[in-house]
């Protein structure tokens, strides 16, 4: 019994003349989480684009179950959260467990008054298919289901691709190409780029079973449980009573014997015990690695997502890097394509995104290597770490099953501005999900709710109070006391604001610049790097 | 009251264990022991309080034989 029904979305031969479509200012190769994501943003910024996906139905299996805080945030700014969080499981603690016994417990959410919880579990299918019922609802989005991308020739004012369908194939031109089409990426393939990095020798077993069962929705992670011994497990709790089980096996084993039923269900019933009733939704044996391409963009291509980069899912930070890689080249995409900002700005998409993955590799690495320790010696090491995290607190900062998706702070951004607040808030970060009110619109409860899809200015103090600036690009004022209320001083503190202070956030909500009292010159010098040669 | 931390006091906690792990995994056991000896007597040194030392030989001999 399968707890989901796959949807099947309409696929329309292609009707082209001569087999060559109109240009399209932006393709997107793949419609799955990551892609989608990107589609919606570039709508909402009034850019059209064209989503081709090989198949015409949602991720196979579960997947990748773990969505983060600052991903729940962009897709509320893209008006999608909310089923997400109608359907998914919220957590915010993980409890580490060693042989028999809980070793520790950490607490992930931010602060209490975040809008959303540290994450939410979701099976992927449900992810994809609350994404692509937002894109079909968007004129600006056209789904191209069962059409395959199978060749690319890049040009320097665009691409041409090859898409083959079961009713023939055609030529698409595009001027912009957004590769979102995964970790097997064909665009990256037929590119010949060099995707390395280091392979991690351990097999994992992935089961996702359906049973009923009590408890908080908390993770899990088990190092040589009793029922498992010399290995580690992991569970998450999904929608549905569907439950995520993920075990490792080691690096030599028999991978078919493995996958036997009866051989994953004897393993399932080892760690669940005898008498609860189960029944397998998924299994799935993997390996993992952690790679990258040497650059996100190459002329008029574009890599997103696990095209892009690929970590171990230790941490959550694939699907969640891939999302934020779509917050981060959706308004830079936008600019260029509405010819308001010069094409450089798409480089420090490369730079940006590059830098947060090279943080997401090194701790996915770090909590691989933790997991499965690469020599006898290490691990002899690591299990010193976890003998002494009972009784001595220290060693618990040591322990890694997994250091989990935060946003990227872009702190050696080149957009980056002035810093001369000083806060804990910096140029560069994301912003804090801090309470507020805004006079005149009950809905709005938190700072990201009212920062939109572009450039805003906070002003805070009587010295920025008449401020007046505009920019070309867009640029919303809000007065602190005025426009919105920082009732408990939350955000003042946050960026560190003693008296008067103005604040530069981007249109994905990472801060730009904190002045004290800046003249409007200064401000528009600033969001000139933006413009560039534009 | 004892002397010996038992709260986090390693800054960058991730980065240390990953520099002390490239350091000693590729050695044969016997000379991974010689490191460890040199690590012990080198951080020894800096600690230098000598009840404090002998608090982290306790607490260190008494885990091993928890364990048998």
């Amino acid at each position: 019994m399968a707890t989901y029904q796959y949807p099947a979305y309409p696929y329309h031969p292609p009707a082209f003349a001569d087999g060559l479509a109109p240009t399209a200012q932006v393709v997107i190769v793949g419609g799955g989480q990551v892609g989608l994501t990107m589609a919606l943003d570039l709508a909402q910024r009034g850019v059209a684009s064209v989503v081709l996906d090989e198949d015409n139905t949602v991720s196979d299996g579960s997947r990748a179950i773990c969505q983060a805080k600052r991903t729940l945030e962009i897709w509320d700014r893209l008006g999608v959260a909310a089923p997400m969080m109608a359907k998914g499981v919220t957590w915010n603690e993980g409890h580490v467990f060693y042989r028999d016994e809980q070793l520790y417990a950490f607490n992930l959410q931010e602060n209490p008054h975040s809008k959303f919880p540290a994450f939410i579990n979701i099976q992927q299918y449900y992810v994809e298919q609350f994404l692509i019922e937002q894109a079909m609802q968007q004129p600006l989005i056209e789904l191209r289901w069962c059409h395959r991308v199978t060749g690319l020739e890049t040009e320097p004012e665009g691409v041409r691709l090859s898409v083959e369908t079961p009713d023939g194939s055609y030529t698409q031109p595009c001027d912009w190409l957004v590769a979102a089409d995964g970790v097997r990426s064909t665009i990256r393939r037929q590119m010949g780029l060099s995707f390395s990095g280091q392979v991690f020798e351990d097999h994992f077993l992935i089961a996702d079973i359906i049973m009923q069962r009590e408890g908080p929705a908390i993770r899990r992670f088990y190092f040589d449980p009793p029922w498992g011994p010399e290995a580690s497990a992991l569970m998450h709790r999904q929608s549905d009573n569907v439950w995520r089980l993920d075990f490792q096996l080691g690096w030599n084993v028999d991978r078919e014997e493995e996958l036997r039923d009866e051989n994953v269900f004897a393993r399932i019933r080892r760690m669940i015990g005898p008498d609860t009733p189960f029944e397998l939704e998924w299994k799935s044996l993997y390996t993992f690695q952690c790679r990258s391409i040497d650059r996100y963009r190459h002329g008029r291509v574009l890599f997103i997502g696990d095209a892009a980069h690929q970590v171990s899912p230790f941490g959550a930070r694939g699907g969640n890097g891939g999302v934020q890689d779509a917050d981060n080249l959706g308004w830079k995409l936008a600019l260029v394509v509405q010819g308001r900002a010069g094409q450089a700005l798409l480089d420090t998409y490369d730079e940006e995104r590059r830098f947060a993955a090279a943080e997401n590799i090194l701790n996915s690495t770090r909590a691989t290597d933790f997991i499965t320790p690469k020599t006898p010696v290490s691990e002899v090491y690591r299990n010193a770490v976890l003998d002494l995290a009972r009784d001595f607190p220290f060693a618990r900062a040591l322990v890694n099953s997994g250091r989990l998706s935060v946003p990227a702070h872009l702190t050696e951004s080149s957009l980056n501005g002035d810093d001369e607040l000083q806060g804990s808030v910096r140029p560069g970060s994301p912003v804090p999900a801090l309470q507020l009110s805004v006079p005149g619109n009950a809905a709005a409860s938190h700072l990201t709710d009212i920062l939109g899809d572009g450039f805003t200015l906070l002003c805070f103090g009587p010295a920025n109070a008449e401020l007046r600036v505009e920019s070309p690009l867009g640029l919303r004022l809000l007065h602190a006391g005025q426009d919105i209320r920082d009732s408990d001083g939350s955000i003042a503190a946050a960026f560190g604001v003693r008296d008067n202070a103005v604040v530069l956030i981007r249109p994905d909500q990472h801060v730009m610049a904190c002045w004290r009292a800046p003249d409007p010159a200064t401000i528009l010098g600033t969001l000139a790097m933006i413009r560039g040669d534009c | 009251m004892s002397g010996l931390k038992h709260e986090p006091g390693i800054s960058d906690p991730d980065g240390f264990y990953q520099q002390l792990i490239d350091a000693v995994q590729r050695l044969s056991p016997d000379d991974a022991l010689a490191f460890s000896a040199r690590l012990n007597l080198l951080l020894a040194n800096h600690v230098g309080d000598r009840t404090v030392l002998g608090e982290a030989i306790e607490a260190a001999r008494k885990g091993l034989e928890d364990q048998k």
